[in-house]
């Protein structure tokens, strides 16, 4: 039988291999791929070639590797592969606020198999590889259209890094009108950790603001903590919460009448692709992750890409080289020097931006459209029936209708039963789906977790993952050890120590596991 | 006849049925009912002006195949360029594990229902600890140049000291995105280049002394260097650099580390790189990967700016289980207050690169190290034998080494557009970079290239250079 018809609960048990770690299949003398080596004549000419070294540079002790046989290293990570939960093999409506929608094989075959973009070498010259450059080109003309703003880069390897990017431009823009009064940025507590933390690290003092009762950031607050020393605010909309905050305007208008740079954290910018732009709203940079937003895979966290968007006058700060076009050929400028230079090697992750424009070239306009008007209705279709859910609670906006993603708590499921959102988190993988994003730190919804049913996930998808969430709750309560003892049909069971902050038991490699515990 | 709405085979519940139910359910009559809470005045009144959509999937494979296939590459062409990224061989099933859907659609989930993804990088933290003989890695960086950009920034918040010392032949590029992270709208970090000897490419190490004071919070090196030459006297710059009370953070190729030794051996205190060399394709420079590797000690680890995960066990006796290690330290953990920030980097490449180091052992890595030693010297020598053309820098290198060409009276420029036409990407062009050098170019040689390839560029480059 397959999945109960009634419950639509499946009897899952994920692949557990209890799988060694690769040092433990080590047969000494055994080879995993043999290599090319040099000709006779060759090492007639120069001899074995490592001689040419000074003494100490010559490695005395080869590395420590395991020596497994082919077949035994692929079976492995095929093993650690199958006790892995990637959006192609569970409901991944879990990694609220990540876009986790499907990646068009497609564009999957084309990037990984094309030598046209494998066996590439990105110091070519450009004539030689016009045919990236104008993906590249006309991937930022799609984004100019999407976002209203003036240029792009695809430099920056992930959402952090573009704004990391973005807290830079703001930096050497100052700096170029000699203003360094300039010292601090403004954010708020629902907007992801890196628009906090990449202004500290290019040198600001970071002010967050909470957000009010009824969930937005306090725009009193913020009025307040503007100044001649604000250098710009950092924040996203719709947040984390999925409230989509209708002041933004008077945010922006206010940030900008003391001289403040607006940039825009659209990450996620799925529930409002074709229906708001960072343009009308006022922001002078913004950026989406191609990897979310624009369906290339998040590859167990990367490769990436952020894709930075400026206005105008923002333009010659903009990483180097940039892509441009004079009609004929498209070339690589490198002739910017108010430019903050570079943040990345070369000219970034071009798999991804190539599968960003496959994915748009497939949709055109009206589809873009058409996939965040899907993922607004999932989500609010998900969130009638997850309020219906015992022990849940939704925070902040009552009545108003959520974007792309909501954040839950399980406040009252913790009260009840004492069964919080790590518990429920931990059993979630017994059904098959995978683990849910809870929230950033600090927890300002208690026991959070946070969902986006994106427009990848059909009306079964969700009923199916609603339902897993009903069970679990009337599982905690009727038996809330239960829950807490979970997961029991998942890869590996529950860590001892799921956060470890003793010395003495930091394991980061075999080497250091090896001598810590002895050998076992 | 009205026109039956399209139904997206990537947005499923554009079923119509499906999505009037839907809406139903949510009480709506008009799904842009859903976006009451944007302001009219904020929203996009417009189409999106975007090409017409190639719906159907063959259309659009034939469209990008045809984009694609104007770019030239190195399964058509000989390719000799280095500078950051180098073309190396990726084993079969390193591309299919870096191909397994679940990794490669796996995110941030946790360590039970993706204990395979966390298994596989704390293998990748372990068998780097091995080539670096150090014992602590976190989770990957963006590229190399981010890496350097990291360790020297974690020398600066270990010692309190706000300037760094970076070799004379630093790449350029890696010193622009140096540049931009050391930067600070309040207290910058000082970047002082060490100048360097124009005939070996050596460090001047009376010019290292002179500058290396006791407000130095670390000494850079790239060992091999941006030109190709290990630095001989890295062992003395060590003792210099800690003596000052400074980190000593090495630069190194990891492919090299099976025949050359370990940086922490010869006084690294931090060993940073790239390990795009590792079992991942050049992919126009979308396979960078980073890594910062330093000894068991808290003063480092603490330090440490990305992810860590460290072995556990868990409720079923004996089983391997995974967990964060020191969360508080991360920007996820800290906001503001984390070490500088972190986010999503490189994860699919550093389980690539696992694989290709667990396939490869320790004889694998020693017979590829070898051969590229040995095929690049042999191209060096052929290429000095060519009249006009000269090897500069009389220095033992890896795989890359300065070509130069001003004996010929051709430019760079010149012999790279001759050598297309037998089908082969030359040297990296210094001649802007490094003017001192005059017309060179960095060639790279790697275990890929055989003795016919590499006398087919002999053959090639003298016919460049003789061309009227």
């Amino acid at each position: 039988m397959g999945r109960d018809p009634q419950t639509l609960l499946r009897k899952f048990h994920q692949a557990r291999w209890d799988e060694p770690i690769i040092f433990e299949l080590s047969v000494p003398g055994e080879r995993g791929i043999l290599v090319p080596q040099a000709e006779p004549e060759v090492v007639q000419e120069v001899g074995n070639g490592v001689g040419v070294l000074p003494g100490f540079l010559q490695r005395k002790k080869a590395p420590a590797l395991p020596e497994v046989n082919q077949m035994r290293v692929n079976r492995h990570y095929y093993h650690l592969s199958q006790e892995t939960l990637g959006t192609d093999v569970t409901i991944d409506i879990s990694q609220g606020t990540c876009t986790m929608k499907y990646s068009p094989k497609v564009q999957e075959h084309i990037a990984s198999r094309h030598p046209g973009i494998t066996e590439v070498h990105p110091l070519q010259d450009p004539c030689t590889m016009q045919g990236i450059l104008e993906i590249y080109y006309k991937v930022e003309q799609f984004l100019k259209e999407v976002s209203g703003l003036d240029y792009f880069t695809f430099q920056p390897g992930g959402g952090a890094h573009a704004v990391f990017t973005n807290a830079s431009i703001i930096r050497a823009y100052h700096e170029a009108r000699g203003d360094r009064k300039r010292t601090e940025i403004i954010t708020t507590m629902f907007s992801h950790p890196c628009d906090a933390a990449t202004p500290n690290t290019v040198g600001f003092k970071v002010i967050t603001l909470m957000p009010d009762e009824s969930g937005y950031p306090d725009l009193e607050a913020m009025k307040a903590a503007l100044s001649e020393r604000t250098a710009g605010i950092m924040i996203t909309n719709p947040e984390d919460t999925g409230i989509y905050n209708p002041r933004i305007e008077e945010y922006v208008r206010a940030a900008h009448a003391v001289g403040a740079i607006c940039s825009y954290d659209q990450a996620n910018a799925n529930a409002v692709l074709g229906i708001a732009r960072a343009r009308e709203a006022g922001f002078d940079l913004c950026h989406f992750n191609l990897h979310k937003t624009f369906s290339a895979p998040h590859g167990s966290m990367g490769p990436a890409t952020g894709a930075t968007g400026v206005k105008e006058f923002l333009a010659p700060y903009l990483p180097v080289p940039r892509v441009e076009y004079d009609g004929q050929k498209y070339h690589l400028n490198h002739n910017y020097p108010e430019s903050i230079g570079k943040v990345r090697s070369f000219f970034g992750n071009f798999n991804v931006v190539l599968k960003t424009y496959m994915w748009i070239m497939q949709h055109g306009a009206a589809g873009l459209k058409e996939a965040a008007i899907c993922s607004v209705l999932n989500n609010n279709y998900m969130q009638k029936k997850i309020a219906q859910i015992p022990g849940v609670v939704i925070r902040y906006a009552e009545g108003k209708r959520r974007l792309e993603q909501v954040r839950y708590s399980w406040e009252k499921l913790y009260e009840d039963t004492g069964c919080g959102t790590d518990d429920v988190n931990r059993r979630l993988v017994d059904f098959g789906i995978e683990h849910y994003w809870t929230s950033h730190h600090p927890w300002v919804v208690p026991e959070p977790f946070t969902l986006e049913p994106c427009e990848s996930y059909n009306k079964d998808d969700i009923d199916e993952y609603v339902a897993v969430l009903k069970e679990i709750s009337r599982e905690a309560y009727e038996d809330p050890e239960f829950v807490k003892g979970a997961p029991y049909n998942a890869a590996s069971h529950k860590p001892l120590h799921p956060a470890i902050d003793d010395p003495e038991l930091i394991f980061v490699s075999w080497r250091q596991y090896q001598k810590k515990k002895g050998s076992k | 006849m009205q026109q039956e709405p399209l139904v997206y085979p990537y947005i499923p519940n554009t079923v119509p049925e499906i999505k009037a139910q839907m809406m139903q359910e949510v009480g709506i009559s008009d799904v842009m009912q859903l976006y009451e809470e944007i302001p009219e005045n904020l929203k996009f009144h417009q189409e999106m002006k975007l090409p017409s959509p190639l719906l159907d999937e063959y259309s659009i494979k034939r469209h990008t195949d045809k984009l694609l296939n104007k770019n030239l590459n190195a399964s058509d062409h000989l390719c000799f360029l280095g500078a950051g990224c180098a073309q190396h061989y990726a084993p079969a099933v390193c591309d299919e594990i870096a191909n397994r859907g679940e990794f490669l659609t796996a995110y941030v989930g946790e360590s039970m229902g993706d204990h395979g993804k966390w298994q596989a990088f704390f293998e990748y933290c372990s068998l780097m600890a091995e080539m670096t003989d150090m014992e602590i890695l976190s989770i990957p960086m963006y590229d190399g140049f981010q890496a350097a950009s990291s360790s020297l920034r974690m020398a600066n918040r270990i010692n309190d000291r706000y300037k760094v010392l970076v070799p004379g032949t630093i790449n350029p590029d890696m010193l622009m995105v140096i540049k931009n992270y050391l930067h600070s709208a309040t207290r910058p970090i000082e970047i002082v280049s060490v100048n360097w000897d124009k005939n070996t490419g050596l460090m001047d190490l009376n010019d290292l002394k002179a500058k290396l004071g006791n407000d130095v919070a670390a000494v850079l090196l790239e060992n091999p260097s941006y030109l190709g030459f290990f630095e001989s006297q890295a062992q003395e710059i060590g003792n210099l650099t800690r003596q000052a009370g400074a980190e000593f953070v090495v630069y190194t190729d990891p492919i090299s580390l099976g025949v050359v030794e370990a940086p922490a051996n010869y006084g690294a205190t931090i060993t940073c790189g790239d390990f795009h060399t590792l079992g991942l394709h050049m992919g126009a420079g979308g396979c960078q990967g980073g890594f910062i590797a330093t000894h068991d000690d808290m003063k480092y680890i603490a330090e440490f700016k990305d992810l860590m995960f460290g072995l556990t066990e868990t409720t079923a006796k004996g089983e391997y289980g995974f967990g964060e290690v020191l969360y508080e330290r991360t920007s996820y953990g800290s906001r503001d207050k984390g070490k500088e920030f972190t986010g999503t980097s490189t994860g699919l490449w550093a389980i690539t690169a696992g694989v290709y180091l667990s396939l490869m052992g320790p004889k694998g890595m020693q017979e590829v190290g070898t051969t590229i030693m040995q095929q690049a010297q042999y191209a060096a020598k052929k290429l000095s034998r060519i009249p006009g053309v000269q090897v500069r820098l009389n220095t033992p290198f890896f795989k890359e080494f300065v070509v130069n060409f001003d004996m010929t009276g051709k430019t760079v420029a010149q012999v790279n557009k001759g050598l297309l036409q037998y089908k082969i990407f030359g040297g990296k062009d210094l001649s802007q970079e490094f003017s001192e050098l005059g017309q060179s170019a960095l060639f790279c040689v790697t275990e890929v290239h055989t003795k016919e390839d590499l006398d087919k560029l002999a053959y090639a480059i003298q016919g460049a250079v003789s061309q009227a």
